[in-house]
């Protein structure tokens, strides 16, 4: 009998081979050290990871957090974990909607999928019952069908579409129909499962240590996202969606334009969030548990319905790939979630081609170009959907991919935030912001501002920001909450539902830990400094600034002085590679 | 990071906080602003967490007063009375020890730690990504120290229960006070026609709020109306460091450039829409705080909840005290804020702080700003009087 709270203590182990499912009881001890999320199932990739990403024996992971399904705000998240087909890291993504609340709730902390199905199948998860189906007749089918065969609407389905069925790197899973797990080629890891869709659905209640307790940090928690222009201010996501820093990142000279060969977007004044918001008069909506609502639907403007793109999707969609029309950037939004691709790679492997095509314009073929990825159509789609880095090599352009260890950049020119440009290189899932998201201090001002164009104090903010973040994705929350809220608040959230007298610095401690095994189980896999870095252009050409904003290219040597320093903080060799001093530290044996 | 432990070590002294700050930040090694014997011990605080600054220091007077007070007082944690303390900080832990241990134990949880030994008081403070957190945090506990004391005090006056202890540390506290600030300076006079101007008005403006100490120096934020645009200090910025942190945002909403504006940007834009405005000035002087926070109003249902509930109109003379919180909540201060300044010289927000306005520049509301200060000091030390006679006559 579990007597842990916040934790169900149990995991599903699901064998696709044989149909067999399993029920694991994970020592507390596991629970402590790894959190749940992003930690736990880093624990139970490390053993397996360097299979080959379609090896049966991958597990593919899908866990929650200790605070899932509770009040703390936020906590309505999950990460899926395997292998990535796209980079050879460890592919992790943050997902939202309802599926770790309802996999809470259904008495599980995690799944692991392990095996190969025969035929197309799907996982129905209803409390303890778990279904394995034929999916055939799904077969090929986009993920908008997937949810509308499953439109009970109580449950929460996930689902891949014909993309990661086609074998492109970089398929998403789409989750809830208006959340993506998008980046690393999640929704290929599905496919190599002959996986189509999971259902979840469960009722049971969470059990929580000091219901008072954990009301009170929730209170405190809700003042700071109140008091947060970022979050709740006239101009924040609440209001407008991650689209609300379109135009920031306009006014700061750092919009990737034209795969990142300037930095400024001569029409991103009328691209903006505001222009969305007049052309679909969009309605909020939010993953489960959150009064944030970040997420946006559009009411009108021939698109009921539809998800509104997240920042990235309409900097990327725009221009990255020279589009001056919004519409445009809804259809393609909406076409990459029904196909079940991951926008910010689709728009980079797009904006990849087009560099090496001369500049061509691409608006009047998009929705064309976006369809032959997403089916494998010809060979042009197939070059693509391998991802802009293999594209670029095999055309002998590698530096026209933009790229770190094979994943597309995100929008965030690095050469207009310095730490950014060491957040991207050193990311364990390749080329992400969101790992240590300096965007909060070098842009946001939060909690302070930085300096944006030093590199003074940066290996250590970044190393700090990627273990609290590896908290965030383990608890699970969202990191959005974190531009007002800290893991001091989170801390007693946490305790308050698990009992344990853990302080934000237990939880930061955690957060090394599983960081750090993330860099154990890519350095085994052969990853090292060669691969913690960037594309050459950000060190040779500058951005697009002007006198008073001059953008310049990073200095190589005060990168690589930056990284090296990151390397003696985070207790990683020369070569970027853990220690044996450091593991044992650390308790990762 | 050798500057920036300078820069803040100066800053602190600057703005009368601390006279000797040992400020550090770290990278892969610790860098100190000066050497001292104390760096040792800290130097095992700052292994002992993930933090890129700390700063240690004795705070200077009347906080070191105040504080010593405090800590025999609550000798566990002091809760700060006022909003916007208690938002960011919570509460303010406090040890007796002055040992990395005893610090860790307290910065593993809180931004804070004051440590009372028998004849040291100092207040540790770090931040993750710079010095300026970890001087935010050391001037909002000095600020919050200030107006809980003094705050404490008026009610213990009336509850007839100061101690020997508490009217010592009284009256010293309200010797080292500065003087009240007098003139307003002559600040640049408008109609402002240009971009150019506003800002500059702007920098102006908040230098000589931070300089008359009408704002501990990161939590005030001031705007200018030109034309359809609304140019406000960004989120945390240093009211006297302007410079490059102004955000224009249009009135109509069409750019979220503004997302880094201050949260009080959706107040501000009210206010504009409301009135004939052209400036707006917000500060946290501190009588204005804790006269916002005194009331006698018996058996109030919404006693414990007075900074969002209070529903009776008060007021120091001819301005009001209105609930409100930070922000644009359901009771943020975005909705109370603008009907109740609307044909008033200023504002004050319950346990938070004073808006004022002008129609031109910004000499009106910093005139104003400064008139209410004073007449909430002459009022504080009006109702000590009376409370006194009160006692006298029991
Ligand atoms: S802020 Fe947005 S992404 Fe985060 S939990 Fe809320 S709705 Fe989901
Ligand atoms: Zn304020």
């Amino acid at each position: 009998m579990n007597k842990m709270t916040g934790w169900t203590g149990r995991v599903l182990h699901i064998d696709l081979t044989s149909g067999e499912t399993t029920v694991l009881a994970p020592p507390e001890e596991l629970y402590l050290r790894f959190i749940g999320g992003r930690g736990l199932a880093g624990s139970f990739l490390r053993p397996q990871v360097k299979l080959p990403w379609d090896h049966p024996d991958m597990p593919l992971l899908l866990f929650t957090g200790p605070l899932v399904g509770t009040a703390a705000p936020t906590s309505g998240r999950s990460t899926v974990m395997s292998r990535s087909p796209l980079t050879g890291t460890i592919a992790d993504s943050s997902v939202g909607g309802r599926l770790g609340f309802q996999l809470k709730r259904a008495g599980w902390d995690g799944i692991i999928i392990t095996g190969k199905a025969q035929t197309p199948s799907g996982i129905e998860i209803e409390e303890e019952r778990i279904r394995i189906t034929n999916a055939s007749h799904l077969s090929g089918k986009t993920t908008s069908a997937i949810f509308n065969a499953f439109a009970d609407g109580r449950r929460s389905v996930a689902a891949i579409g014909p993309a990661a069925e086609n074998g492109v790197a970089f398929s998403a899973l789409m989750v809830d129909r208006h959340h993506a797990a998008g980046r690393t080629g999640i929704g290929l890891c599905f496919a190599a499962k002959n996986l189509k869709y999971l259902t979840v659905a469960g009722s049971g209640k969470v059990r929580v240590h000091d219901r008072q307790a954990l009301l009170a940090a929730r209170e405190d928690i809700l003042r700071l996202t109140a008091a947060s222009p970022v979050l709740m201010g006239r101009h924040g996501f609440s209001c407008f969606g991650t689209g609300s820093l379109y135009d920031l990142m306009d006014s700061r000279r750092m919009m990737p334009t034209d795969n990142f060969q300037r930095t400024r977007f001569e029409q991103a004044g009328e691209m903006n969030a505001h222009a969305y918001r007049e052309a679909y008069q969009p309605e909020k909506y939010g993953c489960m548990g959150c009064h944030i609502r970040c997420k946006k639907i559009a009411r009108s403007g021939g698109a009921r319905g539809v998800s509104m793109p997240e920042f990235e999707t309409m900097s990327h969609f725009t221009a990255l790939i020279g589009n001056i029309d919004l519409h445009l950037v809804l259809t393609a939004n909406a076409l990459c979630n029904d196909l079940g691709l991951d926008t910010i790679s689709t728009a980079a492997a797009l904006a990849c081609y087009r560099e090496l095509a001369g500049d061509i314009d691409l608006t009047p073929c998009l929705l064309d170009l976006v369809t032959r990825i997403g089916t494998a159509a010809d060979d042009l789609g197939r070059a693509l959907g391998r991802g802009a880095q293999d594209f670029a090599r095999a055309r002998q352009h590698e530096e026209s991919a933009m790229v770190v260890k094979g994943l597309e950049l995100p929008a965030y020119d690095p050469r207009g935030a310095y730490g950014m440009s060491l957040a991207y290189a050193l990311s364990t899932r390749g080329g992400c912001h969101l790992r240590a998201y300096p965007v909060s201090h070098e842009i946001l001002r939060k909690p302070v501002a930085t300096d944006r164009f030093t590199y003074s104090g940066k290996a250590r903010i970044i190393k700090i920001a990627e273990d609290q973040n590896a908290v965030v994705d383990s608890l699970s929350a969202c990191k959005f909450i974190f531009f007002a809220a800290g893991l001091e608040e989170y801390a007693r959230a946490y305790a308050a539902v698990t009992g344990l007298a853990a302080t934000a610095e237990d939880l930061q401690n955690a957060g090394e830990r599983i960081y750090y095994q993330e860099r154990i189980m890519n350095a085994g896999n052969g990853f090292t400094a060669m691969d913690d870095d960037l594309p050459q252009r950000f060190f040779t050409e500058a951005g697009s600034g002007d006198e008073s904003l001059p953008i310049k290219p990073l200095d190589r040597e005060a990168f690589l002085a930056a990284r090296a320093k990151y390397y003696r903080i985070r207790g990683l060799d020369e070569q970027g590679r853990p220690t044996p001093e450091k593991i044992t530290e650390l308790g990762l044996r | 990071m050798k500057e920036l432990a300078e820069k803040y070590a100066r800053r602190l002294i600057i703005a009368g906080l601390a006279e000797a700050p040992l400020v550090c930040g770290l990278e892969d090694e610790i860098v100190w602003n000066r050497e001292d014997d104390r760096c040792a011990m800290l130097a095992q605080v700052i292994a002992g967490m993930h933090c890129n600054a700390l700063i240690c220091a004795e705070p200077a007077e009347p906080y070191r007063t105040i504080l010593s007070f405090l800590v025999r007082k609550y000798p566990i944690a002091i809760t700060p009375g006022d909003c916007e303390t208690r938002t960011f900080l919570h509460d303010l832990p406090v040890s007796s020890i002055f040992s990395a241990e005893a610090i860790l134990a307290h910065l593993h949880r809180r931004k804070s730690v004051t440590v009372a030994e028998a004849k040291s008081l100092q207040i540790v403070t770090f931040g993750t990504v710079s010095p300026e957190q970890a001087f935010v945090t050391f001037s909002s506990v000095c600020f919050s120290a200030f107006v809980l004391f003094f705050a404490d005090y008026l009610a213990d006056l009336r509850a007839s229960r100061v101690t020997a202890e508490e009217q010592a540390a009284f009256a010293r506290a309200v010797s080292l006070l500065n003087p009240p600030p007098a003139e307003p300076p002559e600040l640049l006079r408008g109609p402002f026609t240009s971009e150019n101007q506003v800002i500059a008005a702007m920098i102006e403006a908040g230098l000589y709020t931070v300089g008359f100490r009408l704002v501990d120096s990161y939590f005030g934020n001031i705007s200018c109306r030109l034309d359809d645009t609304v140019y406000i200090s960004q989120t945390g910025s240093s009211l006297d460091e302007l410079a490059g942190c102004i955000d224009p945002c249009p009135l109509d909403g069409s750019s979220c450039a503004g997302i880094t504006a201050s949260s009080e940007l959706v107040a501000h834009n009210e206010i504009y829409l409301r009135k004939a405005s052209r400036t707006i000035l917000h500060g946290h002087p501190p009588f204005a705080v804790i006269l916002s926070m005194d009331c006698d109003v018996a058996d109030c249902p919404n006693r414990g909840q007075c900074h969002v509930r209070c529903s009776l109109a008060r007021f120091i003379r001819d301005v009001p005290i209105i609930p409100g919180e930070v922000g644009t909540g359901p009771t943020g201060l975005c909705h109370t804020l603008p009907p109740a300044i609307t044909n008033r010289r200023g504002a004050i927000v319950w346990g938070h702080g004073l808006f004022t306005t002008g129609t031109t520049d910004f000499n009106e509301p910093f005139s104003n700003l400064l008139d209410i200060e004073n007449m909430c000091r002459q009022e504080y030390f009006a109702r000590i009087r009376a409370a006194t006679d009160q006692k006298n006559k029991n």
